[in-house]
């Protein structure tokens, strides 16, 4: 019995299923402003490392070079060459981020979406609930029936983490290395204590979201590729039917 | 140190008339007035949109002497391959000659003494390289916008274009070029300006990278379009892969 393709959730159809499903789980807008973010992040990625390597080592102030003392070296080769494009595909993907994440939080917020992705329903924190759901990512076991309609509560919890701290960090981090921006906005300096501290948390930031990014591709795997992977494209998805034992 | 040669209007109407052309498709900017890449669409928007937030033409940070750095480093050329200014350099730079002319009422030429003569700035300013490093250091120079007041820019001048000794070449709108603390240096951390560092005159762009600050100055020229320079994007870098406009 296929539900209605409109989004209906399940919560609306009452019952326990039993049946195999197939929902539109992930509306039109939803689906291009992810793909969109996924291709910007990695050319982001990408160029970040490009540029990373004309100076792979980490400073705390506002000043830092080769032959002053760094707070950290990465171990990495140096390459002056490819700061050019680096850059360029840098601030292409930057903006590109950006104004697709601009649309991703109105439409989200105006539909009520953004919310059930990043704020955990009121049964979810429950103690007893969070328990079981670290019980189950422990076992590696995905969501089946009406719970695989909604995300998990730890599962907000790292979409709040990227999108309203992790993101926003790297923006403004970012920022604050721009010569531009700072002579407008010198408070930038002041947020994060000096050209070269934004630069390095420029860096930490972006390390945790590509952790972020592995964890997420990961799950997909575990969740089941082939449905995930549809429901991110098609927008449907098949919930898997509860055990006959849950 | 007030100019009167260089009202206050003549800066923001160079200013306002440039981002009117710019946002309005006159598009005399390199950075809008070719856009044939997408590369071309991101950097005219960062340049807009920075543009706007600096619309009041506000300082760069200014540092006290205690926070100029230990390291500074020279990149690219550190002392240039050519007799005229290897001979230059060998007396201290006194037969040295500044061209300034193109659109200007009084083109001349300018010695270092002359430079110096004029009212000096100094400013204690953060130095960001696109490579990743920065560095704080102390310029002394004469500010742009007093030299070309001194010269008197016509009307029609949009860009000035600045010419380095080894070949190297940029240009800036008079949003810039008029800034307060755009200037022509000739001395650094209290001393006359080190060789590795460009003397005996370099460029201070401070709202931009710092490649937009030119070292071992030849030449100024103002100009009312550069797209008939090189190969018509505003600056060498340009040509190089790096945008022209250079504020992030």
């Amino acid at each position: 019995m296929p539900y209605g393709m409109g989004g209906t959730r399940p919560e609306a159809m009452g019952g326990t299923m039993t049946d195999t499903a197939t929902v539109l789980r992930h509306p039109l807008w939803l689906r291009l402003t992810h793909w969109v973010n996924a291709a910007a992040f990695l050319a982001l990625v990408v160029s970040g490392v490009a540029i990373l390597l004309a100076l792979p080592r980490l400073f705390w102030g506002e000043t830092g070079a080769n032959g002053a003392p760094a707070a950290f070296d990465l171990p990495l080769p140096v390459n002056l060459e490819q700061t050019g494009w680096g850059r360029n595909l840098h601030f292409l993907a930057g903006w590109v981020l950006v104004l697709n994440g601009a649309v991703y939080l109105v439409t989200g917020a105006l539909t009520g979406r953004l919310r059930r992705a990043v704020v955990p329903d009121r049964d979810q924190i429950a103690p007893a609930h969070l328990a079981r759901e670290i019980a189950d990512h422990a076992r590696l076991t995905p969501a089946r029936g009406r719970e695989a309609l909604r995300y998990n509560a730890l599962q907000r919890m790292a979409y709040f983490s990227v999108i309203a701290v992790l993101i926003p960090t790297m923006i403004l981090s970012g920022l604050t290395m721009s010569p531009g921006i700072t002579a407008a906005y010198p408070e930038l300096f002041t947020l994060f204590g000096g050209r070269q501290s934004a630069r390095t948390v420029h860096f930490i930031a972006a390390c945790l979201l590509v952790l972020f990014l592995v964890v997420h591709v990961a799950q997909v795997f575990v969740g089941g590729a082939r449905n995930l992977m549809r429901s991110m494209i098609t927008g449907r998805f098949t919930v898997p039917p509860e055990r006959a034992d849950a | 140190m007030p100019d009167p040669l260089l009202s206050r209007r003549r800066l923001l109407a160079g200013a306002s008339t440039l981002a009117g052309a710019g946002l309005l498709g006159g598009c005399e900017a390199p950075v809008l007035g070719r856009l044939t890449s997408p590369y071309d669409l991101s950097n005219g928007l960062t340049f807009a949109v920075q543009r706007w937030l600096l619309r009041g033409q506000p300082l760069v940070r200014e540092f006290g002497p205690e926070a100029i750095s230990r390291v500074f480093p020279t990149i690219n050329t550190t002392d240039p391959d050519n007799a005229d200014y290897r001979r230059s350099k060998a007396q201290a730079f006194a037969d040295w000659r500044l061209p300034v002319g193109g659109l200007v009422e009084r083109p001349g030429t300018f010695s270092l003494a002359e430079l110096k003569a004029m009212p000096a700035r100094t400013q204690i300013t953060l130095h960001a390289c696109e490579q990743g490093w920065s560095a704080i250091a102390s310029w002394t120079g004469v500010q742009l916008p007093h030299l070309l007041a001194h010269v008197g820019l016509k009307p029609e001048a949009r860009f000035i274009v600045m010419r380095s000794v080894d070949g190297w070449w940029d240009s800036y709108d008079l949003f810039d070029a008029l800034h307060p603390q755009t200037i022509l240096a000739y001395g650094m951390n209290g001393a006359d300006l080190p060789v590795a560092h460009g003397a005996p005159v370099r460029l201070r762009v401070e709202r931009q990278l710092g490649y937009k600050s030119l070292k071992y100055l030849s030449q100024i020229e103002a100009v009312d379009r550069v797209d008939g320079l090189g190969q018509g994007r505003g600056s060498m870098v340009a040509e190089l892969g790096f945008p022209w406009y250079a504020g992030i």
